[in-house]
């Protein structure tokens, strides 16, 4: 165990195939077991995609999803908090020149806005953006 | 209309029967003393050579099925040796493995033959030009109609497939009048021509298509025909008779197979009975005079009919009707014949999959389009789609590999495509011929 594990989140990758209304069925499972979705985002495939969801149960989230037939996968992500404001973004993006990221999305949670992303080396990764001073949120923020 | 071979095609029925009783005592003494195999096969069915005393006697030998051509891969069904064999070809198998079809002189010689008096009773001779717009290779349907049409005398352009640009401009510019091809991808030839602003019917000399390697109707020949003038002319062929081999003649009414190269049945394709002439059933095939490769009573797997009555244009040589389906599960994809069991078999080799898989088949525009459905395993599902797309990538890769055809996948979640109970029917046809 590291000190900085608490950095890592537990994001919910849902598999998706090319059907209508895929997202409303993956919501709609999480509504029925009252979780709550704090930040999502959807990725296209070639024919498919990958659902991207954070909430606040993940473990029971998993466990219903896969109830109801879906592939579902636990993936490690960071979430920085960002400035509210013009520029909060671009504040951020000198920090994090040196680290590979895969993905990110974002999203507003007042008074901040956060920014999810999924790095390729996650303890470098928390090590290089606490070392520019940047805020991690600490994952009982989420769960 | 000319004859090309007015001694054969003349004969009346009784004296081609005659002549079909004696071919098949040769070709079955020589299959008896040549081939282990089918020497073997013989004696399991208790029937030698000298049982055979009427063509009736045809069914006490014994059936040949797609499977037996697939044990003897490469070369155990093949009845000369290599110093006798002129040229190979090959079609897919059934789960991966090709059939290997070998030639002697005489085998390419009869196989010209068949294809020039069938060109010949619809109207082609030396001064037609015709464009071979079939696959050149290892598939037999360029070759095939190539060298056909240098023994008619007529001018060969072996276009092959695609480019269909270039294929437009030989049209016009060669004054091509006939295409080998298939029915779809001249339909396509028709709309490239439009947007190009050629009226095929005013601008060139086109005026017969040799049409095969896939299912199509009356309906579709109308269409070609209102469209661009061009007579669809009706070919039936397969790799184990050699390739493209019988055709309609002027009348176009049926297919006339020519009794001195081939005995033909329709069996119950249950039981595997005789029918009467005119009922449905499965075409049985028995080639009487190829060397390298012969065939005994094989199982064509296709539906149709033999029409008894005699053909207007006045050859006896027995016709059959449209092929009215398959008995397998075959679907015929661009001309390339697919069986789910070689996708099936292609899917196993990736450990990322599941079992079940769904393989749809339709028709955009005029070209035929497969989409394989694969259920991907929870274990192998990841984040990333960089992976997943890659995956999906080399399944694709394989596929093709096998198949000869380009087919696009589908990755869908675990328990979702449909499950069977007995007999599994993954393919779903949805094109209108
Ligand atoms: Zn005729």
């Amino acid at each position: 165990m590291s000190e900085n594990d608490k950095y890592r989140i537990k994001q919910l990758s849902i598999f998706s195939e090319n059907r209508p209304n895929r997202l409303g069925a993956v919501a709609k499972v999480l509504k029925e077991g009252k979780i709550n979705i704090l930040g999502f985002s959807i990725a296209e495939g070639a024919g498919y995609g990958v659902i991207r969801v954070l909430v606040d149960n993940p473990v029971t989230a998993r466990d219903l999803l896969t109830k109801e037939g879906f592939v579902v996968k636990f993936t490690e992500v960071l979430a920085i908090q960002m400035q509210d404001t013009p520029g909060g973004l671009f504040d951020l993006t000198d920090q994090m020149k040196d680290i590979n990221i895969e993905y990110g999305y974002g999203y507003r949670s007042p008074p901040y806005a956060v920014l999810i992303v999924r790095v390729e080396d996650i303890e470098k990764g928390i090590e290089s953006l606490l070392a520019g001073g940047l805020r991690l949120l600490d994952n009982v923020n989420f769960h | 209309m000319d004859v090309w071979n007015p001694h054969i095609e003349r004969l009346p029925k009784a004296q081609l029967e005659a002549l079909q009783l004696r071919l098949l005592k040769m070709q079955t003494r020589r299959m008896w003393e040549l081939s282990p195999f089918y020497h073997e096969r013989m004696r399991s069915a208790g029937v030698m050579p000298g049982d055979i005393k009427t063509l009736v006697d045809a069914k006490r030998l014994p059936f040949m099925t797609k499977k037996d051509l697939r044990d003897g891969y490469p070369n155990k069904l093949m009845m000369r040796d290599r110093g006798n064999l002129l040229r190979y070809h090959a079609s897919s198998g059934t789960t991966g493995k090709a059939t290997i079809v070998g030639y002697t002189k005489n085998d390419l010689e009869n196989w010209s033959e068949s294809l020039a008096r069938a060109m010949t009773s619809f109207g082609l001779g030396k001064n037609d030009v015709i464009q071979v717009a079939n696959t050149y290779g290892l598939f037999s349907g360029g070759l095939g109609f190539h060298y056909a049409t240098e023994k008619l005398g007529a001018t060969v352009i072996p276009a092959s497939t695609g480019n269909t640009d270039r294929q437009l401009d030989l049209i016009c510019d060669l004054e091509v009048t006939a295409m080998a091809a298939t029915p779809s991808y001249l339909m396509y030839l028709g709309e490239v021509a439009e947007k190009r602003g050629i009226d095929i019917r005013k601008d060139t000399k086109l005026r017969y298509g040799l049409l095969g390697g896939e299912p199509w109707s009356d309906k579709m020949r109308d269409r070609i025909y209102e469209k661009m003038g061009i007579r669809g002319i009706n070919c039936f062929g397969a790799s184990e008779l050699s390739g493209p081999m019988f055709m309609e003649c002027a009348e176009q009414d049926g297919i006339h197979f020519w009794g001195d190269l081939a005995l033909l049945e329709i069996v119950d394709p249950d039981t595997g009975e005789p029918l009467e002439p005119g009922q449905k059933g499965e075409m049985v095939v028995t080639m009487l005079q190829k060397e390298a490769f012969p065939i005994m009573r094989y199982r064509m797997g296709d539906i149709t009919s033999i029409m008894e009555e005699p053909c207007p244009c006045g050859r006896a040589h027995p016709r059959i009707t449209r092929i009215q389906g398959r008995v397998d599960d075959m679907i015929i994809i661009r001309g390339i014949n697919v069986f789910p069991s070689q996708v099936e078999h292609s899917l196993m080799q990736h450990s990322e999959l599941g079992n079940e898989f769904q393989l749809v088949v339709d028709r955009k525009g005029h070209l035929d389009t497969m989409l394989v459905r694969a259920e991907l395993k929870p274990e192998a599902f990841t984040d990333n789609i960089i992976e997943l797309n890659a995956l999906r990538e080399r399944i694709s890769n394989r596929l093709k590999n096998v198949l000869n055809v380009s087919a696009k996948v589908e990755l869908v979640q675990p328990g979702t495509l449909p499950r069977f109970e007995g007999k599994a029917k993954r393919v779903m046809d949805r094109r209108e011929y």
